[in-house]
């Protein structure tokens, strides 16, 4: 039955399940695997009439609730206009934030508020872990979001860990802070999107990691993945989830200029369906737009016809095989058979092309507001 | 929680959006933030017509008598009906 319904969800829905609307491309830190190499405001971004004509929008099309992201989406100055006017429209609002400008007055604020969900990003249970990868000050400003959350009474919310090899040995810790503040925890998948794609290679887990990873996840239902670690499912029993890739067909992303792609970790022309600035706006990307609609086809297995395994994984992450240079009818770049390192290894010697996201939205330099970022390695 | 009885009246509960979907519907419980696939239009027209029948079990019938429901899904959509109420997508309708 789970697959059946799985293969019927991957031919279309009326709406997407998983929206993610990423408001604004300006961020006040420059963490080291930005999927959307988040950081300089683009100034064609969707004004608030815009938006709220794209709220009106997700309304008649029934979306149950967007997931909010960015950059950071506290920084645009109608961000509560926004978040007020999608919950006062019957869409729900799901935010993540690295909480720096969530003070005691924005919790109270978001505390009032009905259907509004908060995540805070955190990728280390300590300053040292955490700070490599988000800059200096980001996890002392996330702990202090959370404890502005706590003290106005805001109730539980979410706290979203991008998992790598450096924090793997530390998801005890992150259990115990979430469980410190009555928050759920989230755990999801680092891919080579955005400025992923050079810090990938230094961060993603190793194979041993993974496995721990998924023996860590099968104890513990109750911790969220967003369905992003699904190739794990090829080690035995399959996690809770959709465990199929959902790009255009269950999550789309709309960016901050309106562009509407397959899924956020997938920002390349590629990917791109259309633009709610289009005539009819959303609703026509979704509904009729070339690259959803091939998605929405079935797909062969092609490389991974023949292991036992491919019903279970589905032949991993797009995204993740994508911008290693890997043809998306094969192993995703961390199939857990190896069959993905054996593929990079071949497309390396052949001399593949490997497509690049480009700095997009980076800051040029060093970040002016806020934590200083400190880079990894010798990446400057 | 109360076992589901089919001689009770039930309604949808409301902070439950359903939308149709070509294989039924979701239904997204607002409170719970709960995600349920209905995996019947019949299932999705018993859930939304329960509010108008004295009973689950008068749903049932009225809505294969309206042709809505074949005698065949009815079984299935009676079992599915359980499920619901244990994840509030219905609940008992206060009396009155």
């Amino acid at each position: 039955m789970a697959t059946t319904l799985a293969s019927r969800l991957s031919r279309g829905l009326a709406a997407p399940i998983c929206l993610t609307w990423e408001l604004t491309y300006g961020c006040n830190l420059a963490c080291v695997h930005c999927l959307s190499s988040s950081g300089r405001r683009d100034p064609r971004e969707l004004s608030t009439g815009e938006a709220r004509r794209v709220v009106d929008e997700l309304r008649e099309l029934q979306v149950f609730y967007v997931n909010i992201g960015g950059g950071e989406p506290m920084i645009r100055p109608d961000f509560f206009d926004l978040i007020g006017y999608a919950t006062g429209h019957g869409v729900g609002v799901k935010f993540s934030t690295n909480g720096t400008l969530l003070t005691p007055a924005a919790a109270r604020r978001l505390a009032a508020m009905d259907y509004v969900d908060v995540q805070i990003s955190v990728d280390g249970a300590e300053a040292a872990t955490n700070d490599a990868v988000r800059g200096a000050g980001s996890y002392r400003a996330a702990r202090r979001a959370m404890d502005n959350l706590a003290g106005a009474g805001f109730g539980s919310f979410k706290i979203s860990v991008v998992v790598t090899r450096q924090n793997v040995s530390q998801l005890d810790t992150f259990e115990a802070l979430a469980r410190a503040y009555g928050a759920e925890l989230r755990l999801t998948r680092l891919r080579p999107s955005g400025r992923g794609a050079d810090s990938w290679a230094e961060l993603h887990p190793t194979q041993e990691q993974q496995r721990e990873l998924y023996a860590w996840l099968r104890e513990r239902p109750g911790v969220l993945t967003g369905d992003s670690f699904f190739h794990l499912s090829a080690l035995g029993e399959p996690l809770p989830g959709l465990n199929l890739c959902g790009a255009g067909r269950v999550v789309c992303l709309i960016d901050p200029v309106g562009d509407v792609y397959a899924c956020p970790f997938v920002l390349h022309e590629q990917f791109r369906a259309g633009s709610v600035r289009d005539a009819g706006g959303f609703a026509a990307v979704w509904r009729e737009s070339a690259l959803f609609t091939e998605l929405r086809s079935p797909t062969s297995a092609g490389a991974c016809a023949s292991c036992g395994s491919y019903d279970a994984c589905r032949g991993g992450c797009m995204a993740s095989k994508f911008f290693t240079g890997l043809p998306l009818d094969g192993p995703d770049p961390e199939c857990v058979h190896g069959h993905g390192e054996a593929a990079l290894a071949a497309a390396g010697a052949a001399g593949r092309d490997v497509p690049h996201p480009g700095p997009g939205h980076s800051h040029a330099g060093p970040v002016r507001q806020g934590p200083v970022f400190v880079p990894l390695g010798t990446r400057g | 929680m109360p076992e589901f009885r089919g001689d009770l009246g039930y309604e949808k509960h409301p902070r439950v959006a359903i939308r149709h979907e070509e294989f039924g519907g979701l239904a997204y419980h607002y409170g719970t933030r709960r995600l349920l696939f209905l995996k019947s239009r019949a299932l999705v027209d018993v859930v939304e017509a329960l509010a108008d029948h004295p009973t689950a079990d008068d749903t049932l019938s009225a809505c294969v008598s309206a042709g809505r429901v074949s005698a065949e899904q009815a079984p299935a959509c009676a079992a599915a009906l359980p499920r619901l109420l244990d994840a509030d997508v219905i609940r008992v309708r206060a009396s009155g």
